[in-house]
């Protein structure tokens, strides 16, 4: 009995696995549909509007790879995964591409077997709390319940912070987003901890968001980027430039209004004329058509049209450029050269 | 003579594997047994070459790595600096205090519910099916959830217990419902708690001997001996005399508590005032420590708990500097005062054998005191519910297979409705209601892996959730959490069949 058991693993790892093998393009290419792994639910970022379709920041990654391979940014299969589910689903090849606010670290990259292609949000972790608790730093929660999505690298900054400043906390282990504001709201938590942008698009669907305070302290870094599985290399390179390409995008002026217009002909700016193809041959070189990166913008435009329609100063969650401004503007997002 | 002839002595032939009904079955299951075997190589091949060509490999190094994840409820010692297979280990605690808990709590309501559905009242007839048929028709996941959602949203935030807020605790100050969870007095064990557990085990010995004897003595001469208060009486008297007695001599001794680097005659709160922070060497658990807290506490003063292991280890802990004020446990010599040390001019009392400590709202939440976190509270009722509401059935199933001439022979006999019950009917039903009984349990423990929906803390999450994300070693993690399950199932049904055998029919 205890054969069957261990058997019964081993088929379905096994079965897993074999999928996992062949080229990620062709098979995509085949499918006719990208798998993406997104969040369950975080507005701005990735959730479903009222219609059932997906959009959000991390949403749009996904539709720009879609249209670069298969110039339809519609043809995309949302996977929602949890913080505990996303690196089984990427590593065992029931998706694609994972884009889904991932931190970056060493041991992800290195021990999961995954590779980031980038990064597309520059983030930190903070804490959100009640106005009424009367709490201004996050040094002042010596005792308290902390929410906290377990399987995420917030968990661990979480028990480190506390561990270095010397103080206790309640941890409760929560699996999603959504469950973690139900919870916070319904105070079973004093405060909640995630990447500060997740906080700013939480306290944005709040009834009341002026009564929640989010606390000063940053206390980590989190690039979070999107990531595919090691070893297809050919299939990180298409996901790695179609990032890059939204970010050149930006940085030259090529917006979803007028890509149309400078990829019909060849024009003065040679680096754009790489980007959409109309000279050089780039797209050959990553396998895919040579307007791919054109098909990639007009999805839904640049990264700062995506960061705008989506997390900007003028959405419910208002989140500002600041580390995440283009290079030229005193900010980290910066895409090497196309040539 | 010679017309009897030997039977024909056929060779072997290969065809009779096939054609010759004694060999062909035999052919047919070895054939079945290779390609079973191939069939499984072929799966295991494949998975270590899948994994090669992933490029993981297959080892439980994992293990002792640093965890670096906390876990709230925790039965053993374990923070965040502890190893995987220390979460592991934590995890694995927690399923089986729910397990145990469950399976209790699932047998009572069980037996009550299965035999109350027989019972001749209408109502409460009906009331009881009505649970069964809840119960067992609604997916277990949903009670979870909705015994959870009830405790979180329907009880008050322990910031609603301070002054001005709209909440209270119950039962004269000591018990607090809040969304976090129940809190509820913990014991603490002082001078003299052995003796008291020594005088309790020997009075369940006693008990033993007493109920032995009162049947033996029915047995023999058909004079019944009172059980059920003989019980009550050896279980409740020597202890209460034992714990009153130790009280009373050691109980209410006064004791000093000392500070270093204070001034003869300072009240602990002048020298609290005279201090940066107050750090207090206290061996865990005991009433002393318990009592000191509760000093402080009245005092209003923050302050840390230096846990050391016995008086001596204080006195080191407060030479060393460790801590400034400490409180020696009984068993320490009274000259062996640290070095600098005074006593001030508060005192504590050693405490009684067993002290209880009451939560208190302290800063964010109720402090002290033993919590029992809505998710626990959820999980546990949710899987006894669940649960007996099959064990309901079989049970009644169970009383039903009895027939009733049994309860009219025994009402013939002279014998009460409830003693009939009892040594008639439920002897005779146990054999029927035990084995359906084992899988009961087996179902509630594997259950108890549905705890994530919660955020209970149980080997699945642990082990089987965070530790595989952080790490990465999905199969490794399965194949120990699947070792975990099978081993505690098997140790189930062991002890169960055990007991089974004990009530079964013995025939002579």
């Amino acid at each position: 009995m205890k054969k069957s058991v261990l058997f019964g693993a081993l088929t379905v790892t096994g079965l897993v696995a074999g999928a996992a093998q062949a080229a990620t393009l062709d098979e995509v290419k085949e499918r006719g549909e990208l798998n993406c792994g997104v969040v369950t639910g975080l507005a701005g970022f990735g959730a479903p509007d009222a219609n059932g379709v997906w959009e959000g920041f991390d949403v749009s990654v996904c539709r720009a790879v879609a249209a670069a391979v298969l110039d339809d940014p519609t043809a995309v299969n949302f996977v929602p995964t949890t913080g505990q589910t996303r690196f089984t689903a990427l590593a065992s090849g029931e998706i694609d591409m994972l884009a889904r606010n991932t931190t970056w670290t060493f041991s992800r990259d290195t021990d999961l077997k995954f590779d980031f292609v980038g990064v597309n949000y520059y983030d930190g972790q903070g804490f959100i709390v009640p106005t009424a608790l009367g709490v201004s730093s996050a040094k002042d929660l010596d005792g308290a319940t902390v929410c906290i999505q377990t399987g995420t690298t917030t968990e661990l900054n979480l028990a480190d912070f506390f561990r270095n400043n010397n103080m206790s906390y309640e941890p409760v282990p929560i699996e999603t987003n959504a469950e973690g504001q139900q919870q916070y709201l319904a105070g079973a938590c004093d405060a909640y901890t995630t990447d500060a942008s997740g906080l700013a698009a939480t306290r944005a669907t709040f009834e009341n968001p002026a009564d929640h305070v989010i606390l000063p302290e940053i206390i980590s870094k989190e690039p979070l980027g999107p990531l595919v599985r090691h070893g297809d290399n050919e299939w990180a390179d298409i996901v790695r430039w179609t990032l890059n390409a939204l970010i050149a995008a930006e940085e030259y002026g090529v917006t979803s209004a007028n890509v149309n217009e400078l990829a019909a002909a060849p024009g003065s700016n040679p680096e754009v004329n790489r980007l959409l193809g109309t000279e050089g041959e780039l797209g050959a070189m990553i396998g895919l058509e040579s307007d791919w990166a054109k098909k990639a913008i007009a999805a839904g435009g640049n990264y700062g049209e995506i960061f705008e329609k989506n997390i900007g100063e003028n959405t419910p969650i208002g989140l500002a450029r600041g580390l995440n401004a283009q290079w030229t503007n005193g900010g980290l997002i910066y895409a090497p050269p196309f040539r | 003579m010679t017309t009897t002839s030997e039977p024909p002595k056929a060779g072997f032939h290969p065809s009779q594997l096939i054609y010759d009904t004694r060999y062909r079955s035999l052919t047919i299951q070895v054939i079945a047994f290779i390609a079973l075997m191939l069939g499984l190589s072929w799966l295991v091949s494949n998975t270590v070459a899948n994994l090669q060509a992933l490029g993981k490999d297959f080892d439980f190094g994992f293990l002792g790595q640093r965890a670096g994840y906390d876990i709230n409820q925790r039965l053993v010692e374990y923070d965040s600096t502890s190893s995987h297979a220390r979460a592991a280990l934590v995890g694995i605690l927690n399923t089986l205090l729910v397990a145990v808990l469950g399976c209790a709590l699932a047998t009572v309501i069980g037996v009550l519910a299965g035999v109350l559905r027989l019972s001749k009242n209408w109502l409460i007839a009906k009331l009881m099916a009505v649970y069964v048929e809840g119960f067992r028709n609604i997916p277990l996941l949903l009670w979870i959830l909705l015994i959870f959602a009830l405790m979180t949203e329907a009880t008050p935030q322990p910031r609603d217990f301070r002054e001005g807020g709209d909440a209270a605790m119950i039962l004269g100050d000591t018990v607090a419902i809040t969304n976090r969870g129940v809190f509820i007095p913990a014991p603490f064990w002082g001078a003299g708690a052995g003796i008291l557990l020594a005088v309790l085990l020997l009075s369940l010995v006693a008990i033993f001997f007493w109920r032995r004897y009162a049947h033996r003595t029915q047995e023999q001469t058909g004079r019944i001996l009172p059980i059920g208060w003989g019980t009550l009486g050896l279980l409740l008297v020597p202890v209460t005399v034992a714990f009153l007695a130790l009280s009373l001599t050691s109980g209410r001794q006064v004791q000093p508590v000392l500070a270093t680097g204070a001034s003869e005659g300072m009240t602990l709160a002048d020298y609290a005032g005279s201090q940066q922070a107050i750090n207090a060497c206290t061996v865990p658990f005991s009433t002393e420590s318990l009592n000191l807290r509760r000093l402080m506490r009245a005092n209003d003063l923050r302050f840390n708990l230096v846990p050391v292991a016995d008086g001596a280890e204080a006195i080191a802990a407060a030479e060393a500097g460790r801590c400034n004020i400490l409180s020696l446990p009984a068993s320490t010599i009274a000259a062996s005062v640290p070095a600098g040390a005074v006593a001030l001019s508060d005192t504590i009392t050693r405490g009684n054998p067993v002290e209880f400590e009451r939560p208190i709202l302290g800063g964010f939440n109720f402090e002290g005191g033993l919590q029992l976190r809505n998710s626990l509270i959820a999980l546990w009722l949710a899987l006894s519910l669940y649960t007996g509401a099959f064990i309901a059935e079989n049970v009644r199933g169970g009383i039903l297979s009895v027939s009733k001439g049994q309860t009219e022979a025994a009402f013939a006999l002279g014998i009460k409705p409830s003693r009939t019950m009892r040594l008639v009917i439920l002897p005779q039903a146990l054999r029927v209601i035990i084995p359906p009984m084992i899988s009961q349990y087996l179902n509630l423990t594997k259950n108890s892996s549905l705890a994530i929906a919660v955020g209970y803390m149980d080997v699945r999450s642990t082990l089987g959730g965070i530790t595989i994300n952080q790490t990465g070693k999905e199969l490794e993690g399965m194949l120990l959490l699947g070792l975990f399950y099978l081993v505690t199932s098997l140790v189930i049904s062991g002890a169960m069949n055990v007991y089974n055998s004990s009530v079964k029919l013995k025939e002579r």
